[in-house]
C-alpha cells in the first residue's frame, strides 16, 4: 500500500460517509453542507485520476455555484427562523431494500469484470490539452452547449419572475 | 486487491449512484430529491474520468466530464425556478402532497 492508495481510502471515505449523511441527514443545512464534502472527494479523486482541470471546474462551478444555489433554494422556500430546518422521508424500508439490491448487484458486476487497463503517463497539465480538442472536435457541441447556457438563463428566470395573475 | 485500480473509483462511483437514487426515491423536500441528482451525476463523472485514464481515449473522456458538469449547472437553476414557483403555488417544497398542476 504505497501513499496514492492511502490518499483515495481517505477520499473515498470522506465521499461515501458525507455522502450517506447527505441523504440520511433529517436537517436540511446539515445535508448540503455534508454535500459539500462529498464534491471536495470527487474533487480529490479527479485529481487522483490525473484531471486536474476537471478537479478545479468542480470545485468552482458545483461548490461555488450550484451548492450556494440549492442553499437559497432551501432559504427562499422556508420559513427560516433558526438552522434547524427538518424534512421527512417517505418509503424508507422499499428504498433501502431496492438500492442495497441494485448496489450489490452493480458493486458485484463491478469487481467480477476483468477490466482491461492501459494507464499511460499522467499528463502535468490537462487544461491545454482540454482546450485544443474542445476547441477542433467538439466545438459544435461547446457551441451548443453555449447556446443551452443561455436558454437555461433565460428560462430561469422566466419561470422564477412568473406571478400568479400572469399565468392565469 | 488493495493496489488502486480502476474497479476502486467504479465502486465508489456506484456507491455514490446508488446514495443518489436512494434520495431521489425517499426525500420529501424537493430541494434534497436535487441534491440526489447531483449526486448521481457526480457518480457518473466519476466514471466518465476513471475511464479516460484507465482506458485509451485521450481527452475525450474528460471533456464529457466538463459536458456533464455544464448541464448540472443549467439543470439546478432550472429546477430551482420550478421549486421557487412551486413555493409561490402550495407554500411548501413537499413533492409527494403537490398533487395538482393548475388550481
Amino acid at each position: 500500500m504505497n501513499l496514492y492508495d492511502i490518499i483515495f481510502y481517505i477520499f473515498a471515505a470522506i465521499t461515501v460517509v458525507s455522502g450517506v449523511i447527505t441523504v440520511t441527514s433529517k436537517n436540511i443545512i446539515y445535508a448540503a453542507f455534508s454535500l459539500l464534502f462529498t464534491f471536495f472527494g470527487v474533487a480529490g479523486m479527479y485529481v487522483l485520476l490525473g484531471a486536474d482541470f476537471i478537479s478545479i471546474v468542480q470545485i468552482i462551478v458545483y461548490v461555488g455555484g450550484i451548492l450556494i444555489l440549492l442553499l437559497f433554494g432551501v432559504m427562499l422556500t422556508n420559513k427560516v427562523t433558526s438552522t434547524d430546518i427538518k424534512s421527512g422521508s417517505v418509503n424508507v424500508l422499499p428504498a433501502v431494500i431496492g438500492v442495497a439490491l441494485f448496489a450489490g448487484a452493480l458493486i458485484s458486476i463491478i469487481i467480477r469484470t476483468k477490466w482491461t487497463e492501459t494507464p499511460g503517463e499522467i499528463p502535468l497539465s490537462t487544461a491545454g490539452t482540454l482546450g485544443s480538442v474542445l476547441l477542433n472536435e467538439y466545438v459544435i457541441i461547446f457551441e451548443l452547449l453555449a447556446v443551452l447556457l443561455l436558454i437555461a438563463l433565460i428560462g430561469a428566470a422566466s419561470i422564477a419572475r412568473r406571478t400568479k395573475e400572469e399565468t392565469n | 486487491m488493495l493496489h488502486v485500480g480502476l474497479h476502486h473509483f467504479l465502486v465508489v462511483s456506484s456507491i455514490l449512484f446508488s446514495l443518489g437514487l436512494y434520495a431521489i426515491v425517499t426525500r420529501k423536500n424537493a430541494i434534497l430529491v436535487l441534491m440526489g441528482v447531483e449526486l448521481v451525476l457526480n457518480a457518473a463523472n466519476i466514471n466518465f474520468v476513471a475511464f479516460a485514464r484507465y482506458g485509451d481515449f485521450g481527452a475525450s473522456g474528460q471533456l464529457n466530464a466538463l459536458f456533464v458538469i455544464v448541464l448540472a449547472a443549467a439543470e439546478a437553476a432550472i429546477a430551482l425556478a420550478i421549486v421557487i414557483n412551486l413555493y409561490k403555488h402550495f407554500s411548501h417544497v413537499n413533492i409527494d402532497e403537490a398533487d395538482n398542476l393548475k388550481e
